[in-house]
């Protein structure tokens, strides 16, 4: 069984972060559920340009994810320009401009977002209802961008 | 490596009489994935993967498993080289305890990895000296997945793998088959737990009836399959929404339920153009699309 000492011993090469296992039931794949968790922490600093991320298989076992999972968020993001893949030696984060300017859009956005839904809120709408909306206009707008 | 199929099969069918427990299955299995092979008991998934590995034969019907003809006794032998196999009612030899049984399978294989038998047995909590016939279920199954496992094999079949295993014992079982799968086997196991392959799977194969009903990536379920809930202004014939990718359509009064396995934006237009009141989108898990598969049939 793997011992917290074990993790430990896994990761200390490696950047020292908590990866959270995806969860299987909502409608995103889980690699795109692992972007987002990387990508998050390349935002908030977290992780810092330089830092090297677990192995595929290192990864796949501690989220008890398909590695193919992982090698799919892993080479995403790296056509992203969020980390560099050195054959053999593994995943690195990037320097990435984009990110920087994002972690400080972020803030603004959420409390935008916080807004937003304070109002829908005493306008009488359920979260579960707020949600929905948004997952419709989200698809809805998606659209739209594409047709341009 | 080529990116051949593991598994092939052309209209693969097994009748038992007048019942046919597999029809016409055209099953595709791709290299360096976890596929999951779902389905109710007796759907067929048993029959499937024996006949895959030569044990029964099919009534018509051919395959190929690594390149090899299933049917072929020759290439059969050949090909079980390279595979192993779990069988579902774990059969092991009830007079040897855990220590025997497993020297003695060692013994049959070149490709025996002892690191891996090594810690497995330790993950396991495998009593070295127990007879198996005094095992508990879930010790025996776990004893079957470490001879398995503990090979090196391109192809791993496991009929059930989760039988009998607390979920302590499921979760260690799903992370051997990962890492199996970062060392390069492909792995094909047949289950009826639900969450367990909504977890690993690459690959999603329902049978149903003998029948392959859903054969898709786990990304593109999640991805493209929505239930989209409607509030109409007007009464709106179903013609509407007969958007492709639109499986089905539910209309009582204003209200619309229609499910898509593909193109939901397009759904959602639709609704827009018609000046709907409420258009709610809502993903459809893996229990769900099972659920529908199964009863439409």
């Amino acid at each position: 069984m793997t011992k917290p000492s074990d993790t430990l011993y896994l990761y200390s090469d490696t950047a020292n972060i908590m990866f959270f296992k995806p969860t299987p039931t909502t409608g995103q794949p889980l690699y795109l559920q692992l972007m987002q968790q990387i990508r998050h922490a390349t935002e908030t600093g977290v992780l810092q340009a330089g830092d090297q991320l677990p192995g595929i298989r290192t990864l796949a076992e501690e989220l008890v994810v398909s590695p193919n999972t992982v090698a799919k968020a892993y080479c995403e993001l790296e056509h992203d320009g969020v980390l560099e893949l050195k054959q053999g030696s593994g995943a690195f984060v990037c320097a990435n401009r984009r990110a920087r300017s994002l972690a400080e859009q972020l803030p603004l956005a959420r409390r935008r977002i916080r807004d937003l839904i304070e109002r829908l809120r005493d306008d009488g709408l359920f979260d579960e209802e707020i949600r929905r909306a948004f997952e419709a206009e989200l698809l809805y707008s998606a659209k739209i961008v594409k047709k341009r | 490596m080529t990116n051949e199929p593991v598994i092939l099969t052309h209209c693969l069918t097994k009748s038992y009489g007048a019942a046919e427990a597999v029809r016409a299955l055209n099953l595709s299995v791709e290299r360096n994935r976890i596929t999951a092979f779902l389905g109710r008991n007796g759907a067929g998934k048993s029959t499937t993967i024996k006949m895959l590995l030569g044990m029964i034969r099919p009534t018509s019907g051919s395959g190929t498993l690594l390149g090899n003809q299933i049917t072929d006794a020759e290439e059969n032998r050949e090909l079980r080289k390279r595979v192993a196999y779990v069988a579902e009612d774990k059969p092991l030899y009830g007079y040897m305890t855990v220590e025997q049984t497993i020297r003695f399978a060692r013994s049959f294989y070149p490709d025996w990895r002892s690191d891996v038998e090594k810690k497995l047995l330790h993950d396991y909590e495998l009593p070295l000296r127990r007879k198996v016939k005094a095992l508990s279920k879930g010790m025996r199954t776990k004893l079957a997945l470490l001879l398995a496992f503990a090979r090196r094999p391109d192809l791993l079949i496991l009929d059930e793998p989760s039988e009998g295993l607390d979920p302590v014992g499921i979760e260690l079982l799903l992370q051997t088959l990962v890492v199996q799968a970062a060392d390069g086997v492909s792995v094909f196991f047949s289950s009826h737990q639900i969450a367990e392959v909504e977890r690993v799977a690459d690959s999603v194969c329902i049978l149903e009836k003998g029948c392959l009903l859903v054969d898709a990536s786990l990304d593109h379920l999640r991805q493209s399959y929505r239930r989209i809930d409607l509030v109409l202004p007007t009464l709106v014939g179903e013609g509407e929404f007969l958007i492709p990718g639109v499986q089905r359509i539910q209309a009582d009064g204003f209200h619309m339920s229609v499910f898509a396995t593909n193109n939901a934006e397009a759904v959602v237009e639709r609704a827009h153009g018609l000046n709907a009141i409420s258009v709610e989108v809502s993903p459809v898990g893996l229990r769900d699309i099972f659920l529908e598969t199964v009863r439409e049939n």
